[in-house]
């Protein structure tokens, strides 16, 4: 095990691994996406309530479980960068703050564009909403700390206090439905529950998984391109460049291997 | 159900097509400016490696 997270920690096996990995993990994940498009926007039924925008869920539930999902990762990969003094740990936390901020943003945004027609308010200060507010205020505030140190090892010391300290709301917005009884409706999922119908439940779970793997595919995708950056005064970013030298390889996607 | 109706989503359409719009122009936007910045890396590392040949 301790062999395996050293082997894989080195960003050049990383690098290898992880370019043979990504067009299979995009491949799944626009498959996903789209077959859970189809089935949460043609076949789907409009809810006898919600009526049409029952279909804003399949992207918003999604959304707000990457929002904290990334959140407790990125928390994660900081504490073993903190801890261990594994450089690709930071990097992986430091790449997923503005891919967290970005889903905590949709999420947002399209709890709101529900709300208005749903709870006549764009904007409420409940507990779940209030709290997903302040989950986006602690993305924008790592990448702010992140960005105010020059030497990157202090940079990601600094902010991966914060990203554990701040871990603390994850609980609190997923729990807020029950413990605050305010506007946002409580949870129809959970493990061995569920009080959607299965026409609206498959939708929600592809997608849901789609968004996943599309998060693993970005956070891959930065992360190679920050070791490059960080490496590449090292041997094995200079033989990667000798070998791709003279090739005209921009055009061809040859830029992922 | 036509294709008139679909986009109309029963007079939701607003809603239900902006809260899709904003989502896609968020993520479009991350695959694009990681890509960007796996190219940049690239060339970055191509030219500096091109000078240490001619150099040579």
């Amino acid at each position: 095990m301790w062999l395996w997270i050293h082997k894989f920690g080195s960003p050049k096996y990383f690098y290898s691994v992880s370019g043979k990995l990504l067009p299979w993990v995009a491949g799944a994940t626009v498959l996903l996406i789209v077959m859970g498009l189809y089935l949460g926007l043609v076949t789907s039924p409009a809810d006898y309530q919600q009526r049409e925008t029952v279909r804003i869920m399949y992207i918003h539930v999604p959304s707000a479980w990457n929002s904290m999902f990334i959140y407790l990762l990125m928390a994660v990969a900081a504490a073993i960068g903190l801890i261990w003094n594994i450089k690709l740990a930071d990097i992986v936390a430091a790449v997923s703050a503005p891919i967290g901020a970005s889903f905590t943003f949709i999420t947002l945004v399209t709890g709101s564009l529900w709300g208005k027609p749903m709870w006549g308010t764009w904007w409420e200060w409940d507990a779940r909403l209030t709290s997903e507010l302040i989950l986006l205020f602690l993305y924008l505030g790592y990448i702010a700390l992140q960005s105010a140190f020059e030497d990157r090892r202090l940079a990601a010391r600094a902010s991966a206090v914060l990203a554990i300290v701040g871990a603390v709301n994850v609980p609190i917005i997923y729990y807020s439905v029950q413990w605050w009884n305010t506007l946002h409706q409580p949870q129809s999922l959970g493990v061995g529950m569920s009080t959607i119908h299965l026409s609206m439940l498959w939708p929600l779970l592809i997608m849901a998984l789609g968004f996943k793997l599309l998060y693993v595919v970005i956070l891959l995708m930065r992360t190679r391109a920050e070791v490059l950056e960080r490496e590449r005064n090292n041997a094995w970013v200079q033989e990667l460049a000798q070998a791709l030298a003279g090739r005209d390889f921009f055009r061809s996607g040859n830029e992922y291997r | 159900m036509n294709i008139a109706e679909f986009f109309q989503m029963d007079g939701y359409a607003l809603y239900v097509w902006g809260a899709y719009g904003v989502t896609l122009v968020v993520l479009a936007l991350n695959v694009m400016l990681a890509r960007q910045q796996q190219r940049k890396a690239l060339r970055a590392i191509l030219r500096a490696a091109q000078r240490d040949r001619s150099r040579a």
